[in-house]
């Protein structure tokens, strides 16, 4: 192993341990204080240690019903997007692509304002933007198939189309929708918005988020040689259209799990994977797991700025988008390569 | 280790591009296939590496049909190195060197420690050492090539297939890739490489295979194949063969300036 790998992998633990810092910072703030003690008191005994309570029952509530799963759900979502985006801008070639490439979170979108429309619970909800972010992202393969050409442009073409379908038919739903009380919440969840968190969603999407993300992390080399194109890859030992396809299953998977808690997080799936790559390189080995711990990392303070910060509660896609937009922009104005001697 | 392909024909469509193409490479040889553009010669190659493959007859390495490779089991007997390569990220030549180690990896897996020394004893044998942390886009089209050629060999398949190497490079970097193929061949490897150099390939091959309008023209040693005749054939230009230095090599001379 050279230097080089050397300081990626000491970078990769020190965001690690800046993400651990950054979750037990996490509890602590917030409009109900919570001290460290408290917080390792709770955290001790739900999981069975033999610690007296010496805390009052509302911090074990701010802590355990509030703040976790807010925490818990902040850290899987920011890991879903921001590897998702890396995977796609992998298998399709293309630094522009994002985890919504495909319509997984206009999918997402539409499930939800239909869900919401019929009345359904906070649950329900989820579980139906799961299910049309899923089904769309099915359409556009199937429509896809059809395509003549290249078969991955099809692809990119036919998820641009078949968002831009399911984004009408939201409109269509907001326009239909009581505007009383069912348009405000279509609006608010389709900004993107991590609080009301609650423990029902994340053990709903979090088998599918690691049913994505494990292959996700073990298939990284195979994606190096992805980004190679087709022939090459082939010439090398690698099916590519088979293993693209494994990979796209997986971030379609993440994407859907993470959209349907979370709403529409934007730039996250975006911006994270072009930080990495300033920060690790363009190998996939490390950029995949920097992109995980980075997104969550990003996300984490970003919620924590978004209860925080602004008392009303900015969703935290507003947050993303305002951070984000302009990130991006510095970004590719100071392009640095990374290999630069 | 020799490849052999028996009576392979290709269409697109109603348009039949090969007709009954047959040739051998055995190990330790260089050849050279020598066309002009559009004849199929990319087309072949692409037979040959498995990149197409709705052609007919057979395509063979040491007497086992390669259709009944895997991916996995072709990239270990044939190790292709396009003409050039333009990855979309910015990877360091180590680890497009490294990629070539795929085929010896099991899918869910990275390399390891020792895919890692084979690289480095790749990119000695090039010569590319001192370049191994540059970032690949930075390289001379010439150095590329080498990183490619380094990517070819740690795929440890006997079997070499370089698409136009010369292609982008200047012509000093003509002559390195050249020799660099040239003395693999002369370690054991088999090396087939497309070109469109009727001279460099009589100084560096050890046969050469013509092909025209989708069929084999003439197939020979270089001295057999590099004549008057041929290259009238081939190209359809009038030339004088010049011989130099004892038949050690050979040069076309436009007719119109010996004229």
């Amino acid at each position: 192993m050279n230097n080089i790998e050397k300081k990626h992998r000491r970078t990769l633990w020190v965001m690690a341990a800046g993400l651990m810092i950054c979750i037990l910072a996490s509890f602590t703030l917030g409009r109900y204080p919570v001290s460290i003690g408290e917080l390792l008191g709770v955290l001790g005994a739900k999981l069975g240690l033999p610690v007296s309570s010496f805390w009052s029952a509302s911090v074990e509530t701010a802590v355990w019903n509030i703040r976790l799963p807010r925490v818990l759900l902040s850290v899987l979502v920011g890991a879903c997007l921001a590897s998702a985006g890396a995977a796609y801008q992998g298998v399709f070639q293309n630094p522009m692509a994002s985890p919504d490439i495909l319509g997984a979170s206009a999918g997402a979108g539409f499930g939800a304002a239909l869900a919401i429309l019929l009345g359904a619970s906070s649950v329900g909800i989820t579980v139906g933007a799961f299910a049309a972010s899923l089904a769309t992202v099915a359409l556009v393969f199937t429509v896809s198939r059809h395509a003549r050409g290249d078969r991955v442009l099809g692809l990119v073409l036919a998820g641009i189309m078949v968002s831009s379908l399911f984004q009408s038919g939201t409109s269509f739903l907001k326009l239909v929708a009581d505007p009383n009380n069912q348009l405000p919440q279509i609006t608010y969840w389709l900004m993107g918005s991590l609080s009301g968190a609650k423990w029902g969603d994340i053990l709903f999407v979090l088998p599918a988020m690691l049913f994505g993300l494990i292959p996700l992390l073990l298939l990284r080399w195979q994606l190096n040689v992805i980004t190679m194109g087709d022939d090459e890859a082939r010439a090398m030992g690698v099916n590519a259209p088979r293993i693209r396809f494994g990979i796209v299953v997986c971030s379609t998977l993440v994407t859907a799990s993470a959209v349907s808690v979370s709403g529409m997080i934007g730039w996250v799936g975006l911006v994270i994977p072009h930080m990495m790559r300033r920060l690790v390189g363009s190998d996939y080995r490390f950029l995949m797991p920097a992109s995980m711990l980075g997104g969550s990392l990003f996300l984490l303070v970003v919620d924590n700025v978004s209860r925080n910060v602004t008392t009303a509660g900015i969703p935290i896609g507003i947050l993303t988008a305002f951070i984000g937009a302009p990130f991006f922009l510095w970004l590719i104005m100071g392009k640095v390569d990374h290999y630069e001697h | 280790m020799s490849i052999e392909v028996r009576n392979l024909n290709f269409s697109y469509g109603y348009r039949q591009v090969l007709h009954d193409i047959s040739f051998t490479a055995n190990s330790g040889e260089f050849l050279s296939i020598l066309g002009p553009n559009g004849v199929g010669k990319s087309t072949l190659f692409r037979c040959v590496l498995g990149l197409l493959s709705g052609y007919t007859g057979t395509v063979s390495v040491d007497g086992t049909d390669v259709r009944s490779f895997s991916v996995r089991e072709m990239a270990k007997h044939i190790a292709y190195i396009p003409q050039s390569s333009h990855p979309i990220f910015n990877y360091s030549v180590s680890d497009i060197v490294l990629m070539g180690r795929t085929s010896g990896l099991s899918t869910f897996r990275s390399p390891k420690k020792q895919d890692v020394e084979i690289c480095q004893w790749a990119m000695e044998k090039v010569g590319i050492s001192h370049l191994a942390l540059r970032c690949f886009h930075r390289l001379s089209g010439g150095e590329q090539q080498l990183v490619l050629i380094a990517r070819a060999l740690v795929q440890k398949a006997p079997v070499l297939m370089l698409d136009e190497p010369t292609a982008n490079l200047d012509f000093g970097n003509q002559l390195r890739v050249l020799e660099q193929a040239r003395s693999l061949a002369r370690e054991g490897y088999t090396v087939i490489q497309t070109t469109h150099h009727p001279e460099q390939s009589y100084l560096f091959s050890d046969r050469i295979l013509t092909i025209q309008d989708g069929r084999v023209l003439k197939e020979g040693t270089p001295e057999e194949v590099l004549t008057e005749e041929t290259i009238r054939a081939l190209y359809g230009v009038e030339v004088e063969v010049v011989s130099l230095y004892h038949d050690k090599a050979r040069i076309c001379i436009p007719a119109h300036i010996t004229a």
